[in-house]
């Protein structure tokens, strides 16, 4: 019965609604589909003009001067990101944890607080957080700039994990306490395990806000500690020299590989952690 | 195991105006099986928290062995709770659940291995061990519940309504079955729940609770034979008491209360009462179902009510029968083999000795 439903549906309207996603695929693909064409074509070829065509000749050549010039900032990112993803996951979780589980004085007011910090533009906080790296002597720093990638994330990661953990049953807690376990123990014995999806949702989310990072990168890193957003930027924008657009389009590509690697091996889980409830009772 | 006493335990939340707990006294001896009864909202879960540790109270002690355990952290306290909901650890294995106590208590391996068998065997789960909770019924998850709270040996045993996520019959089994585990492990229990039946079955000792106090405690039998008000004998018994509006009078110098029916009207002696309340003043006349018996005649004794049947539902053990008396429903329970015919008149007698009054303003018993 469903099945003929469903195939009666196939009408006017499916073909529409189809239409219109690979309208929209096309329009977000195009681009990518530009970069990667052009980051394969010699300069030559470039010039001549035709943006959507196959290259006359696959070289590499750009993607090697790409490497070449971006390689130590690509690691330089690495090093910004891994730890300021890791460290905000993990304190998020711990405040979501407190935040939900062991209710105090103020802390409804103090969960509200951190909530205004999704919510603080980037710009705001450039002046102070630069006087402030200074005085703690981590100005121009990977550790500054982690530290800074910590504090603005732990507003996001506190109310994810925070939102998640109000949907654990609050008996679970209470068995354990009663068991003999304390604040630390529950936290890794019942609620980390429990947390695979959330910690999913807020890993991608980190990684994709710290990587993508230019802002923070531009002004709070310099020379040689800089993170590869501001070397592209760096790069494609030298004035010197003719244009060389495929090596422009291979370092693009090498700076957003490792976010898109991260949705696609880790996406389903950032749907699934978002929707899905925690356990039941 | 351990003796249990709590001391005038007082609880307001926060600024709230009304107290949830209005001065608790309850003292239980070892082994004894305490049921804590009462509509929702009339603090019973509140009070057992309390007594786990899971919720501060605002003034009196609780003592537990002789011990005062205010200021005594839950995990401190050596008390073990079963949950409505399980409250099942979702990502270990029944065994993990079972040994997550003794672990984080630094139990030896080899001690913890032999309660684990120990209590799978009692609960039969042994089959179950290797599960987690996600692949277990609702009677197997209650199980495993139990065989965590018994795996700790601990003083005291914390049982919040654990039957009422489980199925009719499924309850009835595991009710047994938590009787009989009491009967062999001899565990001071306080035991939570709505339900009066429970209440009836499985208590030494039953706390009726109202609003944050205490009604009536006493033994189950005390607790339904003499009710301390109407709140009690409402809640308690199944089908309800029947209460019926009577003036108080005397009848041929003996203290009586009137009853009239289709049949005609009676006035009932009883010699319970004294003397000087019977000045024709109103009250509640409380009878229970099966107080309520076919009446033999005149020549029997006993006076003789006669009364219309209204409604007649067979339950199978007995018969439901019910009837209007003074304005009001009253059903009484009789044997099958006696079923009236619904519209006819039937004769009925009660048993006097046993008929509770009430003040119809105040709840309190009259005598």
């Amino acid at each position: 019965m469903a099945d003929s439903l469903s195939r009666k549906r196939l009408s006017f309207n499916r073909i529409a609604i189809h239409a219109t996603l690979l309208v929209a695929c096309a329009v977000y693909l195009v681009p990518l589909l530009v970069m990667l064409l052009t980051s394969f074509k010699t300069p030559d070829d470039v010039r001549a003009g035709n943006l959507l065509t196959l290259p006359v000749e696959w070289t590499l050549i750009g993607w090697v001067k790409a490497w070449d010039t971006v390689q130590s900032y690509f690691w330089n990112s690495f090093m910004i990101t891994v730890p300021a993803v890791i460290i905000s996951t993990f304190i998020g979780a711990l405040n979501g944890y407190a935040l939900s589980k062991w209710s105090f004085k103020g802390s409804n007011l103090l969960f509200s607080l951190l909530l205004f910090g999704c919510f603080i533009p980037f710009q705001v906080i450039l002046l102070p957080m630069s006087f402030t790296l200074g005085k703690l002597g981590l100005a121009n720093t990977t550790a500054g700039l982690v530290l800074v990638h910590v504090i603005y994330g732990l507003a996001f990661t506190t109310l994810f994990f925070r939102n998640y953990y109000v949907g654990v049953p609050d008996a679970l807690i209470k068995a354990a306490r009663l068991d003999g376990a304390g604040f630390f123990t529950i936290f890794w014995k019942i609620l980390l395990p429990l947390s695979t999806p959330i910690v999913m949702v807020s890993l991608i989310w980190q990684f994709t806000q710290v990587w993508n990072d230019f802002l923070f990168g531009v002004v709070f890193a310099s020379g040689s500690a800089q993170p590869i957003t501001v070397a592209l930027n760096n790069l494609v924008n030298t004035s010197t020299g003719a244009k060389e657009y495929n090596v422009d389009m291979a370092a693009a590509m090498i700076a957003a590989l490792p976010t898109l690697l991260v949705y696609i091996f880790a996406g389903k889980y950032f749907v699934r952690g978002l929707t899905s409830g925690v356990v039941k009772g | 195991m351990a003796a249990l006493e709590l001391r005038n335990v007082r609880k307001t939340y926060g600024n709230a105006a009304q107290e949830a707990l209005k001065g608790i006294n309850i003292s239980i001896e070892a082994g004894q099986f305490l049921i804590l009864v009462g509509p929702s909202g009339c603090g019973k879960s509140t009070l057992m928290n309390a007594i786990a540790g899971l919720e501060d109270i605002s003034s009196g002690a609780i003592l537990l062995g002789g011990e005062d355990l205010t200021g005594v952290e839950p995990k401190d306290r050596d008390i073990a709770m079963v949950f409505q909901s399980y409250a099942l650890y979702p990502t270990m294995t029944v065994r993990e659940n079972i040994a997550f106590g003794l672990k984080i208590r630094k139990t030896p391996a080899e001690q913890i291995a032999a309660e684990v068998d120990r209590v799978a065997k009692l609960l039969q789960i042994e089959h179950l061990l290797d599960r987690k909770p996600s692949q277990l019924s609702g009677g197997q998850q209650q199980r495993v519940a139990m065989g965590r709270a018994l795996a700790r040996r601990p003083k005291l045993y914390l049982f919040d309504e654990p039957l009422s996520n489980l199925d009719a019959k499924l309850r009835v089994e595991m009710r047994t079955e938590i009787k009989l585990m009491h009967q062999r492990l001899k565990t001071t229990t306080v035991y939570v729940t709505h339900d009066q039946i429970e209440a009836m079955t499985l208590g030494d000792r039953v706390a009726v609770m109202k609003d944050g106090a205490v009604q009536q405690f006493g033994t189950p039998q005390e607790i339904y034979n003499n009710p301390a008000n109407l709140f009690v004998a409402s809640f308690i018994g199944s089908p309800p008491m029947n209460f019926i509006p009577v003036a108080l009078e005397n009848h041929e110098g003996r203290p009586g209360v009137r009853l009239d029916s289709a049949g005609g009207s009676v006035c009932l002696p009883l010699p319970q009462l004294a003397s000087n309340l019977a000045d024709g003043r109103e009250a509640v006349l409380g009878v229970r179902p099966e107080q309520i018996g076919l009446g033999r005649g005149q020549e029997a004794g006993g006076p003789v009510l006669e009364a219309r049947v209204q409604v007649v539902e067979p339950t199978g053990p007995d018969t439901l029968v019910y009837v209007e008396v003074n304005g009001v429903q009253v059903c009484c329970r009789i044997a099958p083999v006696d079923t009236p015919a619904i519209g006819s008149n039937m004769l009925l007698e009660l048993d006097i000795e046993r008929l509770v009054l009430f003040d119809p303003t105040t709840g309190a018993r009259i005598a």
